[in-house]
């Protein structure tokens, strides 16, 4: 029987694939990375991309990941994948927002109340928006 | 003759409450069952972050992130406050802002300030009235709650930790014991608690991909956020628990009262042909 090794993909949502693989591809923050059986003991954060599963007939399965952590030990791969696009920036928006929304709830009206949330909504997806750009451009490059 | 015109209608009136209380009954039935399938659902990912922080704690100590060092001394704490959105839960929120007001007290009593961050509308409103800094909010999460909508307020916290504005940040929310049991709980979350037992085993370290402290931010970040979520979705489990029973309840007492309403009207209806009867009879008599 050819090498195989265990992958686990989950997310905080919920658990997404578990099974064995004789090769598993992931985009590293640092390049693209390969992982066969009997990988020396790694750990990195994942660009968004696409994570792919290869079986022992060379069958392929993807999984599209919005980034995250992978960790590899010599039997088992842990793909720890992000639900949510995150960055830093986007991260940071999204506390302002939060602090926003509870300085508008407690100065109060209810008309205020509505269009704060209406304008927290809008900045969300606008902050989404760019999120998405900076991933199409990272692909065409 | 006590208006049997004016029972009838009652009676009418809470059959359709009762109506009502039972569908939300039902409804409430099997939410419950799902939010508890997304409570296990999000179990694997926590353990499997926890696996790997307290791998990486003992395979590199001389990395010490703020998250997990020593307490420091106490001066300020903030609570994440996780509640529900819509009421008629029984005394499910009631009973945490309670367990929590009596902690705040205690904290006032040794000069510690709270700030919170309140998840849920029924937090907002009480911190509204009770009076509290209340740094961040977020509310309508939905049946569904997503984790990229909990990021900001846990930011909020994060970032005041890491700038010392306060010492320590607890979570409080409702444990899931059973489908009759809710357990209010006010659980310390950061600093994490050293993950016990000396290293086991030989020592061997990871190959970190960009270096070992950025990896052990975002994991401890990730871990964190990963622990509001399961909180979040174990309080919403909790709701349609709670929400369950009280509209259980709500159902079986309109029952009651339709019954008793029923005998009230059963008894005027008879009383109003009695007195029908007597006056054709003396009517007749009179003639």
């Amino acid at each position: 029987m050819a090498m195989q090794i265990h992958v686990d993909i989950v997310s905080a949502e919920g658990a997404i694939h578990s099974g064995s693989a004789a090769m598993i591809y992931a985009p590293g923050e640092m390049g693209e990375l390969g992982i066969a059986p009997r990988h020396a003991p790694l750990i990195t954060r994942l660009k968004p991309g696409d994570v792919r599963v290869e079986d022992e007939h060379g069958q392929m399965e993807h999984f599209y990941v919005s980034g995250g952590m992978l960790e590899v030990q010599p039997d088992v791969v842990t793909v720890l994948a992000d639900t949510a696009i995150r960055a830093d920036s986007i991260d940071e928006a999204k506390a302002l927002e939060a602090k926003r929304r509870a300085e508008d709830a407690l100065a109060g009206q209810t008309a205020e109340f509505e269009y704060a949330k209406a304008q927290a909504e809008l900045a969300e997806a606008i902050a989404q928006l760019r999120a998405i750009e900076k991933l199409r451009k990272m692909k065409a490059s | 003759m006590a208006g049997a015109k004016e029972i009838r209608t009652k009676i009418a009136s809470i059959k359709s409450t009762q109506k009502i209380t039972k569908a939300m009954e039902m409804v409430a039935t099997s939410k419950m069952r799902k939010a508890q399938e997304r409570m296990r659902a999000s179990r694997p990912y926590a353990e499997k972050m926890l696996q790997v922080i307290t791998h990486l704690s003992k395979a590199s100590p001389e990395y010490n992130h703020s998250f997990l060092a020593k307490e420091r001394e106490v001066k300020r704490v903030g609570y994440i406050v996780v509640s529900s959105d819509r009421g008629l839960c029984g005394g499910l929120n009631a009973n945490l802002f309670r367990k929590l007001v009596a902690q705040i007290r205690d904290d006032r009593a040794r000069g510690i300030e709270p700030g919170f961050c309140t998840i849920g509308n029924k937090a907002l409103g009480f911190f509204r009235r009770f009076g509290g800094r209340v740094e961040a909010q977020v509310t309508h999460l939905g049946d569904k709650p997503h984790i990229e909508d909990l990021i900001g307020t846990i930011k909020v916290m994060l970032n005041a930790y890491e700038q010392g504005e306060i010492d320590v940040i607890y979570i409080a929310y409702n444990e899931f014991v059973n489908t009759m049991t809710q357990q209010p709980t006010i659980r310390q979350l950061v600093p994490l608690k050293p993950p016990e037992g000396g290293p086991t085993g030989p020592i061997w370290d990871y190959i970190y991909e960009p270096d070992a402290r950025l990896v052990l931010d975002n994991l401890l970040s990730r871990y964190i956020e990963s622990l509001v979520y399961q909180a979040v979705v174990e309080n919403g489990a909790c709701e349609q628990a709670a929400r369950r029973v009280a509209m259980k309840a709500a159902t079986d007492n309109a029952g009651g009262l339709i019954d008793e309403l029923q005998l009230v009207y059963n008894k005027a209806r008879q009383a109003a042909i009695t007195q029908e009867i007597s006056e054709i009879v003396s009517g007749a008599a009179a003639v």
